[in-house]
């Protein structure tokens, strides 16, 4: 035996059902990720489904995408903060001045509604910008800064659109994001593409790590994920490329949302686990002092963090014009506390450091089926309310517990 | 033997009214380790505080591998090849070993993280202080006991190819075998030619890893002696300000 022989164990080895029992160790471990929101997704599914004939009728599973798109992106929005163990109170009002900015400028001003799109987005970044600078540079508390720009902001969009304000959208691109859909063979290519995607990226790392003499996972593994993404996505793109309607016309194809969304995604994963700054945002939240002596600039991380939340909400914003069809004055007052539930059920961890954006998406969809299927059982409006208060409670819960059993607070 | 990697000369530092070094005169060498001790208040970590850069000293000449040089900032200090261990590690427990042992100082490709070559890099630094006790170099900070954060904490500063490292009581929180484990560690990593200074409290730490001592006392350095040619009483007579290198009571 030579020196070289001590090797150390990069995790990857072992056959398959070696890497699943390390998974189901990490499972145990409090390392759960999104598996109970998974969980929770197909139980909700199978009750409402019983109970409800019109649960998984074509027409509103369609609807559950498009519904949960809107929350998915505030979701994923406020990933960003509470990565940093921060949060943002203030996104959907955000969402809700930039969209007013926009159609003041589009209705009164004449101006091309691309141009005010970005005048939005603009809007929304400042504003990030300045939460991002007075918790970051000034240090006051995340929570009282946004719910103080959650405040303002509210009579910041009555003074836009004036009391009472409600202006239609007339710009067609806009209205088609939630209500036009793709033609059918779209659908297959959004499908085929993240397979692929997810294939190149996957070799690509796999031959980064193998030129430096490192094991891979099984490439089963690969496989198995990829014949997921292909099997349940092509089953839910089969199942909205047939004629959902009910009426003359018929209605088919995967709702223009859906691929916006799944690309935003896919970009905000990248840059969360493949970039420096993603990085850099894990540490900060985890450990912002060792963050600090490693030379991270803290203060950048953190402003950077808010306005990319302020931007994705406005993306949020645009989706809930486009479904609702009109700006009012009173936009996204309250679904900014259903996208932190979102996140949090998920399994996106209030304490940072810990979640991803994949998370926000399983998140939006428990949050909005329960919203959906209740609905369509004819309960009030008020078992909802409860049942979903009950479910964050629950995640919540898991969250905390998760932190204890990973040593985080309770060492030995 | 070689010239000295650090040789202080003359080192000052004070706090308003308050002189905390008053002329400290010290030097490190490559392959052996230097105990600081001396009771609270004599100016451990002020001096650390210098080497770092976090608190620039007021007046003396630091001099590293022979040359004159001036440490304002912790990048400074880095830049040079000066690390330092601090007692609370800071690590960051939600990402793995790798991503901790690169924090700040990230391997990079086409404008991603190369985590190969980080994962490679890592692997090869524990490696070469024959650390066995982790699992995997992708567990995760949060799964690892106090000794095992502490042999991170030390394989990064290999990483950064560090000439010196300046360990703050590195065996302080730490039970019997993981401070065995640790001390270990500090005897290997001088055993690869670096230059290594740890702040200690415990002196049989002191004497089975160390090579030299030297003793603070109220911001003098009382004395620099080899800790074959000592024994502990000596030294804590030197600690409690009892004796001075010059054999004068005080």
């Amino acid at each position: 035996m030579s020196n070289e022989v001590v090797s150390l164990a990069s995790g990857n080895e072992g056959t398959l059902k070696d890497q699943f029992s390390a998974y189901v160790s990490r499972l145990r471990s409090g390392e759960m990720g999104s598996l109970p929101a998974v969980v929770a997704t197909v139980v909700l599914a199978l009750i409402f489904e019983i109970a409800s004939p019109f649960f998984f009728t074509k027409l509103n599973f369609t609807n559950l995408f498009v519904q949960a798109s809107e929350l998915t992106m505030l979701s994923a929005a406020l990933v960003f903060v509470i990565l940093l163990a921060e949060i943002d109170l203030s996104a959907g009002v955000t969402a809700g001045v930039a969209m007013a900015v926009w159609i003041v400028l589009v209705k009164f001003l004449a101006i091309n509604w691309i141009l005010a799109l970005i005048a939005a987005f603009a809007v929304g970044l400042l504003i990030g910008w300045v939460i991002g600078l007075m918790v970051a540079k000034i240090g006051v508390p995340s929570f009282v800064v946004t719910l103080a720009f959650f405040l303002g902001f509210q009579g910041m969009q009555l003074v836009l659109l004036g009391e009472g304000g409600v202006y239609r959208v007339e710009v067609p691109e806009v209205l088609a994001i939630m209500n036009n859909n793709m033609p059918d063979w779209a659908g297959w290519v959004l499908v085929v593409a993240s397979a692929v995607t997810m294939f190149l990226l996957s070799t690509w790392d796999r031959g980064r790590r193998s030129r430096k003499g490192l094991v891979n996972k099984p490439i089963s593994i690969l496989y198995i994920k990829i014949a997921a993404v292909l099997v349940l996505g092509g089953a839910a793109v089969a199942i909205m490329n047939q004629n959902r309607s009910q009426g003359v016309i018929p209605i088919s194809g995967v709702p223009i949302v859906v691929p916006i969304t799944v690309i935003i995604l896919f970009i905000g994963s990248f840059v969360l686990e493949r970039t420096k700054f993603g990085r850099h945002l894990y540490a900060v939240g985890g450990n912002p002092e060792a963050a600090r002596r490693a030379g991270i600039k803290v203060a950048k991380i953190r402003i950077y963090a808010f306005m990319i939340c302020a931007f994705l909400a406005v993306v949020s914003g645009i989706f809930h014009s486009s479904r609702i069809g009109n700006v009012d004055g009173s936009a996204g007052h309250t679904i900014v506390l259903s996208g932190v539930a979102a996140a949090v059920v998920g399994g996106v961890s209030l304490f940072g450091g810990r979640g991803k954006l994949s998370h926000a998406a399983i998140g939006a969809i428990v949050i909005t089926m329960i919203d959906n299927g209740l609905g369509l059982l004819q309960m009030p409006a008020g078992i909802s309310f409860l049942i979903t208060g009950s479910v964050l409670l629950l995640a919540a819960t898991i969250d905390a517990l998760a932190r204890n059993r990973g040593g985080v607070i309770n060492r030995n | 033997m070689e010239g000295p990697v650090i040789e202080l000369a003359g080192i000052k530092k004070s706090f308003g009214p308050v002189d905390v070094l008053k002329g400290i005169d010290l030097k490190a060498y490559a392959g052996r380790v230097l105990a600081l001790v001396g009771d609270n208040g004599a100016g451990k970590s002020t001096l650390i505080k210098g080497l770092s850069g976090v608190q620039p000293f007021d007046e003396g000449v630091v001099k590293f591998a022979g040359e004159e040089v001036n440490i304002h900032t912790p990048r400074g200090a880095s830049a040079l090849g000066i690390e330092v261990v601090y007692q609370d590690l800071a690590l960051c427990e939600n990402l793995d070993i790798v991503q901790n042992m690169f924090l700040g100082h990230e391997e990079m490709l086409t404008g991603t993280l190369h985590e190969a070559e980080m994962e490679l890099l890592a692997t090869k630094a524990l490696q070469s202080l024959s650390v066995r006790t982790v699992k995997s170099v992708r567990q995760k900070v949060s799964s690892l006991s106090g000794g095992q954060r502490q042999t991170v904490a030390i394989a990064r500063s290999v990483l950064r190819e560090a000439k010196l490292v300046i360990l703050d009581e590195p065996t302080a929180a730490l039970g019997v075998a993981q401070t065995e484990q640790v001390l270990n560690l500090v005897r290997r990593l001088a055993d690869n030619g670096v230059a290594v200074i740890i702040i200690s409290h415990n002196l049989s730490d002191v004497f089975k890893v160390c090579d030299d001592i030297a003793v603070l006392y109220l911001g003098r350095l009382v004395a620099q002696v080899k800790t074959s040619e000592t024994n502990s009483t000596e030294v804590i007579s030197y600690i409690t300000g009892a004796k001075t290198q010059e054999g004068e009571g005080k």
